[in-house]
C-alpha cells in the first residue's frame, strides 16, 4: 500500500520522505531509496499523476541545451569568444557560429565583440564534461547595445517571463522598455532611464512575491497605479 | 568530588538551547546560522562555481571545500589569532569528511562548492556547531544531497554520561573527561565524524552514542524546521 508522506506543494529538504511505496515515481530531483522516496534538493513537490518532482527553490544555473542566454565576453580565443553566462561553467561562441561573414585567419576578433560586452546567444550544446557550446544564429540573438543588464535568481525565471510570456510582455507595454529574459538570470533591459528603472523595480518586485498566485493582475495593477 | 549535576541544571541527555536559521547571508548562494548555548556558526555556501587553482579541478566529480574559522574575539578573551592555523585546518578537514557522504556532486565536473563557516562566538563544541550550520546552507543553496548532517559532541565527565558538553564541562578537573563531537547523516544513522579527547570506556562509549543519535534526531528536527522556515507563504505585505 503506498502512501504519500508530502503534499503537492510542500517544501521539502533533502533526504525527506515525500512517499512510500512503489507505487510512485521519482522524478526530476527525487530518487528512490528502497521502498521511499526522498527528495535530493530543496524544493517544493509537484505530484503528475505517478511521477514526483521537485521543483527548486535556490540554487545556480545549470546549463541546458537551447536555452537563450545572456552571456559577457571574458576572453577571446583562436577561433571564437569565450562567454560567463552566470554559471559554474563558461560558454564558447565560435567564429562561424557569431557571424556568416568570412573572417580570415589572424583577424582582429574585438571588431565584432570585444571583452566586456554582452550578447543573447541560445545554448547548442552541452557535453557530459558541461562544456557549452552557443551560438548566434537565429531570431532576437545578438550583440547587445544601451541598456542595463539585471540579475535575477534563475529559479525565477520563469516566474518573470509568466504563461507564454504574459508576465513579460505586460512589463514590456506598460514601461515601453525592451526586455530579454535570459534563462540564466540575466535580465536586459533598455528603454528611457526613468522607464529602466521602473522595469528593474517591477522585475525586482515579482522576484520577491514569486510565490503568490495571481500575480500577473497585482503587477498590472502596480504598473498602472504609479504611471503618472 | 563527584560530578552529580551539570552546572546550569540541565540534565544530561539535554542539549544546550537550539537555534537555527537559513538565509541569513544575501550574497551567497545558500546561508544558515546555527547556536548551541554560546556557541554560534554561520555558514555561507557559493557554487558550484569555477575552480582553480586548475590543478585541484576533478574532471569526474565537482569537490567540497570547507573552511572553518574562529572569529579573534570569539574565544574566552584571550585573542583568537586570525588567519590558518594547525587546528582550524584540521576542523575544515574533518568538516569537508563529515559533509561529503550526502553530497552529490556528480552533475557538477570540475567545479567547486565552497563552504565559509565563521564563528562569532565559542564555547566549546564549534565544529559541531560549523558542521550543522554548513548542512543548513548546503541544502539552502540547492546543492543536491541525498540527506542532512546534524552533529553533536558527547562524552564523559567523571562518571556520568552526558551531551553536548560546554567549556567547564570539557575542562572539569575532578575527574576522567571524554568529549566526543559525532556528526550523524540522519536518514541512514551512518556517523561521519567521530574524534575523541580524553578516555572513554567501551561500554561508556556505545552509551553515549546512543544518547548522541537521541540528540542530533533532536538537532535534525531544528534544522528541517530552520530551512522551510524561509520559505513559509506568509501574509501579502
Amino acid at each position: 500500500m503506498s502512501e504519500l508522506i508530502a503534499k503537492e506543494r510542500d517544501v521539502v529538504i533533502p533526504g525527506e520522505i515525500i512517499a512510500k511505496g512503489m507505487d510512485y515515481l521519482p522524478g526530476i530531483n527525487a530518487s528512490r531509496q528502497g521502498e521511499n522516496i526522498i527528495a535530493n534538493r530543496t524544493g517544493l513537490v509537484e505530484i503528475n499523476g505517478r511521477v514526483i518532482k521537485i521543483i527548486p527553490l535556490s540554487g545556480r544555473y545549470m546549463p541546458k541545451e537551447k536555452d537563450r542566454v545572456i552571456g559577457k565576453i571574458i576572453d577571446i580565443n583562436l577561433g571564437g569568444w569565450r562567454l560567463d553566462i552566470n554559471s559554474a561553467y563558461t560558454a564558447m561562441l565560435s567564429m562561424k557560429e557569431a557571424t556568416s561573414d568570412f573572417i580570415t585567419k589572424g583577424a582582429d576578433l574585438t571588431q565584432y565583440f570585444d571583452i566586456g560586452d554582452y550578447v543573447i546567444t541560445r545554448i547548442t550544446q552541452v557535453t557530459s564534461q558541461k562544456l557549452v557550446d552557443v551560438s548566434m544564429k537565429g531570431p532576437g540573438l545578438g550583440k547587445l547595445k544601451n541598456g542595463r543588464i539585471l540579475s535575477i535568481k534563475p529559479n525565477k525565471v520563469p516566474r518573470v517571463i509568466g504563461k507564454q510570456g504574459s508576465m513579460v510582455n505586460l512589463i514590456k507595454e506598460k514601461t515601453n522598455c525592451k526586455i530579454v529574459v535570459g534563462q540564466n538570470g540575466l535580465v536586459w533591459i533598455q528603454g528611457s532611464p526613468k522607464d529602466e528603472l521602473k522595469a528593474v523595480e517591477t522585475i525586482r518586485m515579482i522576484e520577491e512575491k514569486a510565490h503568490i498566485p495571481g500575480l500577473t493582475d497585482k503587477i498590472k495593477e502596480f504598473l498602472e497605479t504609479n504611471k503618472q | 568530588m563527584v560530578y552529580k549535576e551539570r552546572l546550569n541544571k540541565r540534565g544530561f541527555d539535554e542539549p544546550r538551547k537550539i537555534e537555527a536559521k537559513t538565509g541569513v547571508i544575501k550574497k551567497a548562494d545558500g546561508s544558515a546560522y546555527f547556536r548551541i548555548g554560546n556557541t554560534a556558526a554561520y555558514a555561507a555556501v557559493y557554487g558550484p562555481r569555477d575552480l582553480y587553482p586548475k590543478f585541484l579541478q576533478n574532471p569526474k566529480e565537482g569537490i567540497l571545500r570547507c573552511k572553518y574559522n574562529m572569529m579573534p574575539f570569539s574565544g574566552r578573551g584571550e585573542r583568537v589569532r586570525p588567519g590558518p592555523s594547525r587546528r582550524s585546518r584540521e576542523i575544515s578537514l574533518v568538516t569537508e569528511r563529515a559533509l561529503l557522504p550526502v553530497l552529490n556532486l556528480e552533475d557538477f565536473p570540475n567545479a567547486v562548492v565552497d563552504v565559509f563557516i565563521e564563528l562569532p562566538q565559542t564555547e566549546a563544541g564549534s565544529r559541531c556547531a560549523g558542521i550543522c550550520a554548513a548542512s543548513m546552507a548546503l541544502a539552502d543553496a540547492g546543492i543536491p544531497m541525498k540527506g542532512m548532517v546534524s552533529a553533536v559532541s558527547v562524552g564523559r565527565v567523571d562518571d556520568k554520561i552526558l551531551v553536548d558538553l560546554d567549556y567547564t564541562e570539557e575542562s572539569y578537573e575532578g575527574g576522567p573527561v571524554a568529549d566526543i563531537p559525532i556528526a550523524i547523516v540522519h536518514e541512514t544513522g551512518q556517523f561521519s565524524l567521530l574524534q575523541m579527547d580524553g578516555c572513554i570506556t567501551k561500554d561508556m562509549l556505545s552509551k553515549a552514542f546512543e544518547l548522541g543519535k537521541k540528540v542530533c534526531a533532536k538537532i535534525y528536527e531544528a534544522q528541517k524546521q530552520a530551512i522551510k522556515d524561509r520559505y513559509k507563504i506568509g501574509d501579502d505585505k
